[in-house]
């Protein structure tokens, strides 16, 4: 097995550095579209918050699977051709994003009331309320549950081998498809996803701690 | 005297209940009114009108040349009208509401900076005198957590004090303190009235109330009942419900 392993170490690095890539790259639209999205949930303007809240609901209501194939395969016809990578990082961003949205809104709502009224007393207009106040302490509250939406987002990455994308686990495909070694080549990617997210997952909780550090709670 | 604040004909409903039935006030520059009357009769909900928290139903509030008036129909009040009074009204809750990611610098500091654009030499050198002046400029790199609440207080004080008001007003201050600390923050409210500062302040604290109060305005069911002096309104109130009242809060 181990010889397999260096055998395969070329594919299998290529298949590593584009699924973390592909996370990285991912994980930051959903931030910021999944914080927009919040806002936008929040609004007291219908006009924004109604078809905000559709969206979420459609992204939320249908596979993650059929949004990658939708944005590969259908916004081609649209006019909109994307190259793999781009559909793959649109569709895991913006699927995640509309989960992240439901966590900020909740972070946010969760910021006590008289926080923004005592800004808002001030003088504060509500968006300084917002940037200042309300949001760097709704983000240490959805720091966990962000962290867990982040790992978790690693591991969907394996459904963008569907596009053609040649990460790890397209890599792994190849590589049984060669060789007929099912077992070793899938158990090797088992323990590579593992060996990824399980050190990940630590890496959240020790930003929980920190974020939580020197009593900056009321 | 020229008033500061003018109040008239406030309306004020929070579904079906009646909260404020044509509320008229007025309030001199320098003034110092304490609102007193049983929980539920509508005081904390008067003083969170005079800047905005609540909207009126009907009526209209000036403040110091601002007015605000009814917002249309499901919307909120124009945030610029707002902000206007805001800068000029200091507020001071019952819960402190300290920013809590934020140290003892950084609450009176920020909306000197943010708002009045002050650049931050100007906004700490305020805030130092300030938390000087409320006794806790040895604190001021800490959180708001790790103070006591009397310390918070008096943060919060300070924190409205820094954007310079015209006003401030007092949301039941010492209501949420442990007793041995009610008397250092109603020390600092006596040095602001004692200044010359208008206040508005509801509160508990009867014996506070007669010292500083030039008036003392009783409420009950959402109607002002009775105006007067200290002296008129705790010796020799007219109403009978007003009687009533201060037998009851005086008693112990």
């Amino acid at each position: 097995m181990f010889a397999d392993l260096k055998a395969w170490s070329p594919e299998l690095l290529t298949g590593i550095r584009l699924t973390v890539g592909m996370t990285f790259g991912s994980m930051a639209i959903a931030l910021a579209l999944g914080l927009a999205l919040a806002l936008g949930r929040i609004s007291l303007n219908a006009w924004i918050r109604t078809p905000v809240i559709a969206f979420v609901e459609l992204i939320r209501g249908s596979p993650l699977l059929l949004q990658l194939f939708y944005i590969y395969y259908v916004l081609p016809a649209l006019g909109l051709r994307l190259t793999p990578i781009q559909a793959g990082l649109l569709g895991l961003g913006v699927n995640y994003a509309a989960y992240l949205s439901e966590v900020f809104r909740a972070g946010i709502a969760a910021v006590g009331s008289g926080q923004r009224e005592a800004s808002e007393s001030l003088g504060m207009s509500p968006s300084q309320t917002m940037r200042h106040i309300i949001l760097p302490q709704a983000w240490r509250i959805v720091i966990p549950p962000t962290g867990n939406y982040f790992i978790s987002l690693f591991k969907d990455t394996a459904l963008v081998s569907t596009i053609s994308i040649a990460e790890l686990m397209f890599q792994g495909q190849l590589i049984a498809s060669d060789t007929f070694r099912y077992t070793e080549i899938y158990s090797i990617i088992f323990v590579i996803y593992v060996a990824i997210s399980v050190p990940a997952s630590a890496g959240v909780r020790w930003l929980e701690r920190y974020f939580n550090r020197s009593g900056q709670r009321r | 005297m020229a008033n500061i604040i003018e109040m008239t004909g406030l309306n004020k409903a929070f579904d079906a209940f009646q909260v404020l039935h044509d509320v008229n006030l007025s309030i001199a520059k320098g003034e110092v009114v304490v609102i007193i009357g049983a929980s539920g009769s509508g005081k904390s909900t008067l003083i969170r009108c005079i800047n905005g928290l609540e909207q009126l139903d009907s009526g209209a509030i000036e403040v110091d040349g601002l007015t605000l008036l009814p917002a249309a129909k499901g919307r909120r009040q124009a945030s610029g009208a707002l902000q206007d009074i805001r800068r000029e009204v200091g507020m001071v809750f019952q819960q402190f509401n300290l920013f809590p990611h934020k140290t003892v610098l950084e609450n009176v500091t920020l909306a000197p900076i943010k708002v009045r654009k002050w650049d931050q030499a100007k906004a700490e050198t305020t805030a130092r005198r300030l938390l000087e002046r409320v006794g806790l400029v040895d604190h001021i790199q800490k959180y708001p957590s790790q103070l006591s609440g009397g310390q918070q207080q008096r943060v919060a004080i300070a924190r409205s004090l820094a954007m310079e008001p015209r006003v401030m007003l007092f949301d039941e201050p010492t209501s949420a303190l442990d007793p041995e600390m009610v008397g250092e923050v109603l020390e600092v409210m006596r040095g602001l009235a004692r200044e010359g500062m208008t206040m508005v302040i509801v509160t508990h604290e009867m014996g506070f109330a007669r010292e500083v109060a030039d008036r003392v305005v009783y409420i009950d069911q959402g109607r002002i009942l009775e105006v007067g002096t200290a002296a008129e309104i705790f010796d020799a109130p007219r109403e009978e419900r007003t009687k009533l009242f201060l037998s009851r809060v005086l008693k112990h």
